[in-house]
This record gives structure tokens, C-alpha cells and sequence, in this order.
């Protein structure tokens, strides 16, 4: 479970960051691309705190 | 509940506040290159980066002076505080204590402190520009000092309330809200500078380095702000935390560290912090730029709004925030080092109010460049002192930690070294007009060299311990 959450986390950082490159590439609007960042960052911090702080106690 | 936890906390880090670390707490380098990134990759970076194209750098003197810059942080870091840090593992101020003495420990305190309050103010300042983004906030310019509206002054107040009152309870949740926080806000700095290439003219690699230098960063400084060179760029990013290397600083960091070259671990910070995320934070401004028609506007809230989004504002509402939450919690702290019995809470209050009361002035975040170059300049010479004192004095027959060997709770030497270095830079920005992100390098030579000559003058008229003498 705990490794899933991580790779939801994970997930969400290439959704944040990711996008950036397609508006670069011209594959998709900034836009969308500020939307899925904006997503991406909801889903960071709801997921990465359940294990963050967690594995440094 | 937060309080408790908080005092526990503390009292946890008081352990080793008057000895060595011991071996079972030595740590390599996972820790410490994480945190370094965190510490520099924050609030300051969405302010320093747009004040490089403000001050007309050119592309490639911004590329070469940072890259040059960093690295001489590095090394400083390595060659300077490390050693000292790894040999006694003991924090800047019980290393302050026995050799400057109790008093002058206490001076240098109040120093840093004050410096604490204004750079939390630059950051509480630059968050209150995101959160009036949903208001319509009237944003302060460039050459803007005092306050610019009504709403300006609530915005900050609240900002600075809420921060402070975070500070006084739950620093402990803003910890680790920090740690959370670091590798998305460094992604929200690229994401963001990426997506906006394109408007800009970059539509491949190829042509980036080009619109860097036309669009960028054009050489060209706007009105009412002084022309920034390749040496200002170095030098600034070498002193930026001069006060954390030269200045030692970061020995109650790098005391915790295995061996003496974990000291190249602030690499992280400053390739990513002050190197990536100034770039990026640049671009932004440059964009922000063209599209105002060089508008005088100064504020990275929208800045980063128009670039990433709501993810761009928050990002600057959580780099302001994370920054200023634990620089008011230190400011506390080194005040309450000086008076012990003062309740942490309390301390924290009076800090936020100056804190929340400087951020009010536009001035703090307008003249950042020269404020930490400043806070450098100012706590650098004891860093100079440290240094003289470990591996100068014993060479010329001189005792070191002067307080602790000859029991004084002043060391005349040390107080004389840092007043006359910061006379010294006075004097080299009056008559010279050198300007202030120079002054730390002679600064640093003449508080070392006043250092050894007067422990010897001094050394010599005290001759004895004083349990001997009484």
C-alpha cells in the first residue's frame, strides 16, 4: 500500500512537471498544461505526506 | 500540544548545544544533501533571479558567474567551515562562547536576529503578493519603499499574523510541511520557466541561447537600477550565504557530519537553488517584462501566477512561507539565547511583530540583493575570527578560545577584529565606492589580520588565567 502511495506521489511531481515540456513541444496549451500542474500538486500533498516525514522518524 | 512538542523538540537539540556530537549521531551524505536543496531552493530564489534581469546582467555573464560563484560557495563551505565543523563538532555559538565570551556572543545574536526579522519580512512580503492575487492587490514597483495601499498593509498583516502564530505553535508541522514541499516547488520553478519559453521566441534548443541574450537577459538595467557585471554575479553568488560558510555559521550543521568532505554537500543546494531555480525565476521576470512593456510592477506572485497557475501562486505563497517560518523561529531562538528565561512563545511574538512590521516596506524585497549581501558582510568577521583563533594562534604561541582559557566573558580581540572590518568596508564603500557585495573579501583579510595582531597585544597584557591572578 505504502509503496503504491509512492508511486501515486511520484506520479504526480512528472504530472507537474511534465506538461511544461509538452507546451514547449507544442503539443499542448499552457493552459492545460497549468491544469494538470495544478492537479499534479493536489495530489502531492494529500499522497507524499502519508509517507515523507514518515521514513525520516 | 504543538508547544509540547515543540519543547520537546528543543530539549532534544540542547543535547549537544555544550559538547561534541557524538559518533552514534554522525550522518553522511543523504542527509545533508536533501536538506541543502531544501534550504536553497525557497522564496528568496522567485526574488533574486528577477533582480539579475532587472539589474541588466548579460546571459553569459549570469551562466559563467554563477557557475563560477557556486562553486567558490562550495568550496568555502568545504575547505572553510567543514573541517572546523568535523574536528570539534560544536554550533557557531558555543564555539562564539569560548573564544568572544558570553557578551559578545550576545552582541552577535542581536545581530543576527535583527538580519533574521528582515529577511522574514522579504518573505512574508513576497507571499502577501500571491495571496493578493484573488483581490486585485495594487502590487508594489521596483523603486517602491513604503507602503503602496490600504489593502497592501492588511494583506501583510494577516500574512505576518498567520505566520507568526504558526511559528509560536507548530513550527514542528512546518518542518516537515517543508520537507514535503521542496521537490515540488523546484519542479513548479522549471515547469514553469519551460512553459513559457515558447513566448518568448524559444521554440527549440537551438535558438534558447540566442533569445537568452536578446530577450533575457539583454545587458541592459532598467531605470533606477544599477548595472550588474560578471563580477557582481560571482561575487554575489559566492557571499549570498556568507554568513552560513565564511562565516561558520553552518558549523552547528556540518558538526553532525562523518568526514570533512560531506562539507561539498551544499553542491545540491546552491546547482539547484541558486543556479536552476535563478535561471528560471529569471525567465519568468523576463516574460513579465515584455508583456507590461518593461511595467516597474515587482511581484512574483503574479509573475509566477501567469506562468504556472494556480500551482505558480501557491508555490509562492509556500516558498514565503516555509522560509519565513523558521527564519522567525531562529530569529526566537538567538534571542533567546541571550536571555534564557524568556519564554520561547514570547520571544516568537516579538519577533513576528517586527518581522510582520518590516515586511510592511516594499524596500526589503526591492533591495534584497544588497540586504543579504549585507547580513553576509555583518556576521562574516567572526567566521575570520574562528578561523585565526583554530589554526592561527596556536602557530604564534597564542592561547585560543580566549574566554573559556583566561575565563572573561569578553574578548576585546574578537570585538575590535569586527569593528574594525566593518569600519574597513565602510570605508572601501565611501571613499572607494566599492559596492557592497565586494566589501566581504577585504573584510575578511583585515578582521583576520587585526585578529592575530591584537590576541597577541591583548594576550600579552592579560598573561595569566584569571583563577591564577585572583
Amino acid at each position: 500500500m505504502k509503496l503504491l502511495v509512492k508511486i501515486i506521489s511520484y506520479m504526480s511531481l512528472g504530472l507537474t512537471l511534465i506538461p511544461s515540456f509538452f507546451v514547449f513541444t507544442g503539443n499542448i496549451s499552457l493552459d492545460s498544461s497549468k491544469m494538470l500542474s495544478f492537479i499534479g500538486t493536489i495530489i502531492w500533498f494529500v499522497s507524499a505526506p502519508s509517507w515523507m516525514n514518515k521514513t525520516k522518524e | 500540544m504543538f508547544k509540547e512538542k515543540l519543547l520537546s523538540q528543543l530539549n532534544s537539540v540542547e543535547e549537544y548545544e555544550q559538547s561534541p556530537v557524538p559518533e552514534s549521531q554522525w550522518k553522511g551524505w543523504g542527509s545533508f544533501i536533501g536538506m541543502y536543496v531544501g534550504e536553497h531552493t525557497a522564496g528568496t530564489e522567485f526574488v533574486i533571479g528577477p533582480l539579475f534581469v532587472a539589474h541588466g546582467v548579460t546571459a553569459s555573464d549570469l551562466i559563467f558567474g554563477l557557475l563560477i560563484g557556486d562553486l567558490l560557495a562550495v568550496l568555502s563551505w568545504a575547505f572553510i567551515c567543514a573541517p572546523i565543523a568535523t574536528k570539534f563538532r560544536f554550533t557557531l555559538y558555543y564555539m562564539l562562547e569560548k573564544i568572544c565570551g558570553i557578551k559578545l556572543t550576545s552582541v552577535y545574536n542581536s545581530v543576527n536576529a535583527l538580519m533574521f526579522c528582515f529577511l522574514a519580512g522579504s518573505m512574508i512580503a513576497v507571499s502577501a503578493t500571491a495571496v493578493g492575487i484573488p483581490f486585485n492587490l495594487g502590487m508594489p514597483s521596483l523603486n517602491q519603499w513604503l507602503p503602496n495601499s490600504f489593502e497592501w498593509i492588511i494583506i501583510v498583516l494577516l500574512v505576518g499574523i498567520v505566520t507568526t502564530l504558526v511559528a509560536m505553535f507548530g513550527y514542528n508541522q512546518v518542518s516537515k510541511f517543508a520537507n514535503i514541499a521542496a521537490p515540488w516547488m523546484i519542479l513548479v520553478f522549471i515547469a514553469a520557466a519551460v512553459a513559457v519559453l515558447p513566448d518568448l521566441g524559444v521554440t527549440s534548443l537551438s535558438n534558447f541561447w540566442e533569445i537568452a541574450k536578446t530577450k533575457i537577459w539583454t545587458g541592459k538595467a532598467l531605470p533606477g537600477q544599477s548595472q550588474f557585471t560578471f563580477w557582481h554575479v560571482l561575487f554575489f553568488a559566492w557571499f549570498v550565504n556568507m554568513a552560513m560558510h565564511i562565516g561558520m555559521a553552518d558549523l552547528s550543521i556540518l558538526r553532525y557530519a562523518k568526514k570533512w568532505y560531506h562539507g561539498f554537500s551544499p553542491a545540491s543546494g546552491m546547482y539547484v537553488g541558486h543556479f536552476i531555480a535563478w535561471i528560471a525565476s529569471g525567465i519568468l521576470y523576463a516574460l513579465f517584462l515584455r508583456e507590461t512593456s518593461n511595467s516597474m510592477q515587482f511581484a512574483p506572485g503574479p509573475i509566477a501566477y501567469r506562468a504556472a497557475g494556480i500551482a505558480g501562486a501557491i508555490c509562492v505563497i509556500v516558498a514565503g512561507w516555509t522560509t519565513a517560518n523558521p527564519t522567525i523561529y531562529r530569529a526566537g531562538l538567538a534571542l533567546q539565547a541571550i536571555k534564557p528565561k524568556w519564554k520561547t512563545w514570547k520571544v516568537t511574538a516579538v519577533v513576528g511583530a517586527i518581522t510582520t512590521t518590516a515586511a510592511l516596506f516594499p524596500a526589503l524585497v526591492m533591495k534584497l540583493l544588497e540586504f543579504v549581501a549585507l547580513y553576509g558582510l555583518l556576521l562574516m568577521p567572526m567566521g575570520a575570527i574562528i578561523m585565526m583563533d583554530v589554526y592561527v594562534l596556536p602557530k604564534l604561541n597564542l592561547k585560543s578560545n580566549f574566554a573559556e582559557f583566561f575565563k572573561r566573558d569578553f574578548n576585546p580581540s574578537a570585538a575590535i577584529s569586527w569593528v574594525l572590518a566593518l569600519l574597513s568596508a565602510l570605508f572601501f564603500n565611501i571613499y572607494f565606492g566599492v559596492e557592497v557585495f565586494f566589501l566581504g573579501l577585504p573584510g575578511w583579510f583585515v578582521a583576520s589580520l587585526v585578529y592575530i595582531i591584537s590576541s597577541k597585544v591583548v594576550q600579552q597584557k592579560v598573561g595569566k588565567p584569571m583563577e591564577t591572578l585572583a
